[in-house]
């Protein structure tokens, strides 16, 4: 056993020697139209050496050390508790949430400019996670494809304002329906797939869009994107400092106030507010309607879902659906909140991130998917200062969670039915 | 009740099932005995159409089904409690009773519910509890009350008694036996083939896709061949 640790851990070592050495050991320095190569000073090879040393060490004393990690305290420590009875703890809940959610209406008003904007954007990604969960976490239908939608939804919104001139609060419903529209429109041809297969598919959809975005120059402007979209307007009170549009009126002007760039800022962020939290309510009202239960019986059990008459074409084509349409209404309020798109907004990269809240979050669960919307967009943020460690720190950050914490950060406490008992 | 004449079914090139017709008269009890692979699970999944049938007609009540869609199907009166029992095991029992009556009136659902647990009182003192966790006669006794919440008149078992204690095959058949005396019509498909043939009023034996036998269950005991292949000499 320890010897063929220690041999697993030499193999281990001399792999990250091999991989690190070249990449990092040696530079390629361009000297006129040569490229000479020379070797790293003497200290980045130490440090190449102490991490084969440290890599050799974690393989082979790996046991203890994932074993010490298991044994930490557990990081909810009231869950060993007796449950609180379930009428008074929804109303706890219901307070608190109601609690925070004033909370963040005030705020804005008390902060720096830049962490309202930090904060739109965790709201749209808050969105965007509580829309993917429906898909992933209670339909358990796997969408690598997700951010396909939030295009939609953006350039939507991008592509009327520039060629009808619509305004944002029209934009909104229109977005999210033609994203829903999307959804439902891809649902069709993955019917019949599930699992790795799906993955591949909504993979390969998000991808389709994003591509056609970049190559169409002639209506989304390709890799240009497209500029000048919008502020969203109060009433037909426009937030810049001169009214753009013949009819409207400013919002200082209006309220007699001094012109100040964080009115528009703090707007933007309380529309997301309330999308955020229109959006968390109405996907828990459809978590509990029959259809959020047909969602989670065809995730548990396909066959027997069907056995019982449920649809597979109507419980999946609606999960899509409206996993979309949120997806469109985080797009819109994105586009707003740049004023400029591009096709580079929509990479991958986004789909693996919202698909990692959710997980994070625990699949299903609203309040899980929250904090970990909040946790994944503000971490690289905060970690800013180790500058290109941040994605390091990032990474090494979900490892962790998933060893320490494989079902999430709050798993999905199931919605019991009550059903009166006939007396 | 339920009739299918001349039925064949295909996966893929693969046929399946070699021209079956099967009648089940309502309030009856029949059974469908075969050795593995006869093709048993096929063809109760060619009633609930999926697979669809090939060629062949399938009747429900007098009206075509061939071609209905699974859940149009389903949800016309008949019910299936799948092989392997296939419970939701992350939902509550009463969940998962609920599921079963997923097209029902609240109403309609906890009158049906509060049946199921006079059936099975078992399920009652389990009510809140994840059906997973429960032992397998557990689990086999929500998947028939399961398919009991859509009040089916027909209601289709496919091997009831897989991976269960003898005592606890015992206690399912007893069951079924009860299901026939409330008027719903049985359609068994076992292994199990002595208590099968023992319930049922008439009994049919498949093999390879095709139907070899069929007579009443008592005659089909006494029958040598059965004997042979299927009870063991």
């Amino acid at each position: 056993m320890a010897a063929n640790n220690f041999r697993h851990a030499l193999f281990c070592a001399i792999i990250t020697l091999i991989i690190s050495y070249p990449i990092i050991g040696f530079n390629l320095e361009a000297q006129g139209i040569d490229v000479t190569l020379t070797g790293a000073d003497a200290s980045t090879i130490v440090m190449v050496l102490l991490a084969a040393v440290i890599v050799f060490l974690f393989q082979m004393f790996r046991e203890q050390i994932m074993g010490g990690l298991k044994s930490l305290p557990h990081p909810l420590p009231q869950s060993s508790k007796e449950p609180m009875a379930e009428n008074r703890r929804a109303k706890i809940e219901s307070w608190v949430l109601t609690g925070i959610v004033v909370l963040a209406l005030f705020w804005p008003f008390f902060v720096s400019r830049g962490a309202v904007d930090l904060a739109t954007l965790v709201l749209i990604y808050i969105m965007l996670a509580l829309g993917l969960n429906v898909v992933v976490g209670l339909a358990g239908l796997l969408d690598l494809g997700y951010v396909a939608f939030y295009a939609v939804g953006a350039y939507t919104f991008a592509l009327l304002s520039q060629y009808v001139g619509i305004s944002f609060w029209l934009a909104l419903p229109i977005g999210a329906l033609l994203a829903a529209l999307f959804g439902l429109v891809l649902g069709f041809p993955v019917l019949r797939l599930r699992g790795d297969y799906l993955a591949i598919v909504t993979l390969g959809f998000g991808e389709i869009i994003r591509i056609l975005l970049n190559n169409w120059t002639t209506l989304t402007g390709g890799p240009n994107g497209i500029g000048g979209i919008p502020d969203p307007t109060l009433f037909g009170m426009e937030f810049g400092r001169r009214v753009k549009e013949e009819g409207n009126t400013s919002f200082h002007e209006t309220f007699g106030i001094a012109y100040s760039g964080e009115h528009k800022v703090i707007f933007l962020y309380l529309i997301a507010l309330v999308l955020a939290v229109f959006t968390a309510l109405v996907i828990r009202r459809f978590m509990r309607m029959p259809v959020g239960r047909a969602w989670e019986a065809l995730r548990e059990d396909e066959i027997a879902a069907r056995s019982l008459g449920l649809s597979r074409t109507a419980v999946k084509l609606s999960a899509f659906t409206i996993g979309a349409f949120f997806a469109g209404f985080a797009g819109t309020v994105f586009a707003s909140k740049q004023g400029f798109i591009s096709p580079e907004s929509f990479v991958f990269l986004e789909s693996a991130i919202i698909l990692a809240i959710v997980v994070l979050g625990g699949m299903g669960s609203q309040i899980g998917v929250v904090l970990a919307a909040i946790a994944v967009t503000i971490l690289p943020e905060l970690a800013r200062e180790f500058s290109e460690y941040r994605m390091l720190i990032f990474g090494a950050a979900m490892v962790l969670m998933m060893v320490w914490r494989p079902q999430g950060l709050m798993p999905m406490r199931r919605i019991h039915i009550e059903l009166k008992r006939q007396e | 009740m339920l009739v299918l004449e001349d039925v064949h079914t295909h996966y893929g090139k693969i046929e399946a099932l070699h021209g079956v017709s099967v009648e089940v008269k309502k309030g009856e009890i029949v059974s469908l005995i075969g050795a593995n692979g006869a093709g048993k699970t096929t063809l109760l999944m060619t009633v609930c159409g999926n697979p669809q049938a090939s060629s062949g007609r399938i009747f429900l009540e007098g009206r075509e089904i061939t071609r209905e869609p699974t859940a149009q199907i389903m949800r016309s009166g008949i019910a299936i409690v799948p092989e392997g029992r296939r419970i939701f095991s992350g939902l509550t029992v009463e969940e998962n009773l609920h599921m079963g009556g997923f097209f029902n009136t609240k109403a309609e659902i906890r009158k049906s519910i509060d049946h199921v647990y006079e059936l099975f009182p078992r399920l009652q003192e389990r009510e809140h509890q994840r059906a997973g966790t429960m032992s397998g006669g557990e689990q086999q006794m929500l998947a028939i009350g399961r398919a009991l919440m859509s009040k089916p008149r027909m209601i289709i078992l496919d091997e009831p008694s897989l991976g269960l204690a003898p005592l606890v095959i015992k206690q399912i058949f007893e069951i079924i036996g009860q299901l026939r005396e409330e008027g719903i019509t049985v359609f068994l498909v076992e292994q199990n083939a002595h208590q099968a043939l023992n319930l049922a009023d008439r009994g049919y034996v498949l093999e390879t896709g095709k139907i070899r036998l069929h007579d009443t269950g008592k005659n089909l005991l006494e029958n040598p061949d059965v004997q042979n292949a299927y009870l063991g000499g």
